[in-house]
């Protein structure tokens, strides 16, 4: 997956600050990652991370400074480029796998998508394709929310503690498709509290 | 357009599958309608004579019982961040999903309306007009209904607060539509007159809806 062949897009962070509920949760935060780099947030529990992700996802406003990406495409806003995969699934359990996965498709990537029987396929669950997502356990809900990064190319992936409820072959299988993201010129953001299985820089917020 | 299609698809399937909650909206219509004329008494004279109210009554208060779940499934899902995120408009994103509610909940009510006539002892011009009213007036409802449930989504009591938003706005649809209805059954105004007006009502409400929807979704993000 090719997303950008000349340029190499940047995302940086300048000086963010983050206030919520009227409590200042960060601030003075500075950020670099480059095509093919994967950062990892950590801090302790409230420090932040779905925060930051949720700023940069154009989710949240920053009380302050500013977050872009640098030679990416400048038509288009830093949440346009990005898929976020946050706590909540964005699945909806009376329609099936196939189904789910088909209206993200259609609706983030307008046409521009792999095919969905090969993104369910690599993410291993494609024995339930017809299966109303309703009766998926957490972990297969979880890769089916995989599948949706997969589907529709994005430069920039937000992971919010993306390994959660998967089981050991499922996180093996995540770091291969993460490594493959870089690989091919993307950027990830991962909130995180253990191992990626990949190579990431660590940047760290809270004390 | 594939992704805006996309999205219409999609609430139209959740609203028809079971626990979707598509023919609740009917069942509040039909109950209401059918209890009016125990509480009004066995006046065949005064049911035709309020029939359209009582009709135009019972379709308000079903598409605003359907309303608050517009945006607080999606929201709490997590389905309404991608949604803002995307690259469709947000403003769109929010008329096709009107349009999809009011598909699904709305035109339901405009279909059972003949029916629901008869019980009222409307004849067929009364229930035909009360049908073309409901037609033009229920996107109106929807599109207005949606701004207080965008304002409504993060209150987890959202439905109640809807209600008391939506229903003063929603007074001049109910006003309109019912003068066209009356006027097309017992005169003498002109029919075209209160009816352009609705429709009027409901072209305006297509361009203020989506983007005071939109706003109120951004605004409220947490």
């Amino acid at each position: 997956m090719q997303l950008s062949p000349t340029l190499s897009p940047r995302l940086f962070g300048h000086d963010v600050r983050c206030v919520r509920g009227g409590r200042e949760v960060f601030a003075g935060l500075a950020f670099e990652a480059r095509a093919g780099e994967a950062l990892a947030v950590t801090g302790h529990n409230g420090a932040g991370k779905t925060s930051l992700l949720r700023l940069i996802a154009g989710l949240l406003l920053p009380a302050g400074g500013t977050i872009a990406i640098a030679d990416g495409d400048s038509e288009l806003t830093v949440p346009e480029q990005a898929h976020y995969l946050g706590h909540r699934d964005a699945l909806k359990p009376a329609l099936s796998v196939r189904e789910n996965l088909t209206f993200w498709a259609d609706f983030l990537g307008g046409g521009m998508i792999r095919p969905i029987p090969d993104c369910l396929e690599a993410v291993g669950i494609a024995h339930a394709i017809d299966l109303p997502a309703g009766y998926l356990s957490a972990g297969q809900r979880r890769r089916l929310s995989l599948a949706r990064l997969l589907a529709v190319p994005r430069l920039l992936w937000l992971l919010d503690e993306p390994t959660a409820a998967l089981d050991v072959a499922g996180q093996a299988m995540f770091a291969g498709l993460m490594r493959e993201h870089l690989a091919g010129g993307g950027l990830i953001v991962a909130a995180t509290h253990g191992p990626l299985g990949i190579d990431t820089s660590e940047l760290r917020i809270g004390n | 357009m594939t992704a805006l299609g996309a999205l219409i698809r999609r609430d139209i399937r959740i609203a028809l599958r079971i626990g979707g909650g598509a023919l609740i909206g009917v069942l509040f219509f039909l109950t209401v309608v059918v209890l009016m004329p125990f509480a009004v008494g066995p006046d065949l004279a005064l049911l035709t004579r309020l029939g359209p109210a009582i009709l135009w009554l019972g379709a308000l208060l079903a598409s605003l019982l359907t309303l608050d779940r517009l945006f607080t499934a999606d929201h709490e899902d997590g389905s309404l961040d991608l949604i803002i995120m995307s690259r469709t408009p947000l403003e769109l994103a929010c008329a096709a999903k009107a349009l999809a509610h009011w598909l699904a909940a709305g035109l339901p009510l405009v279909i059972a309306t003949p029916v629901l006539g008869l019980l009222l002892n409307l004849d067929a011009t009364a229930t035909g007009a009360v049908a073309l009213t409901l037609l033009a007036g229920t996107p109106a409802l929807t599109f207005i209904g949606m701004i207080g449930a965008a304002l409504a989504v993060t209150m987890s009591r959202g439905g109640l607060l809807l209600a008391v938003l939506v229903l003063p706005l929603s007074i001049p649809v109910l006003i309109f539509g019912v003068a066209a209805s009356q006027a097309a059954i017992v005169g003498p105004l002109p029919f075209g007159a209160p009816f352009s007006i609705l429709c009027a009502l409901s072209l305006v409400s297509f361009v203020i809806g989506p983007f005071a929807a939109a706003t109120s979704l951004r605004n409220g993000l947490d």
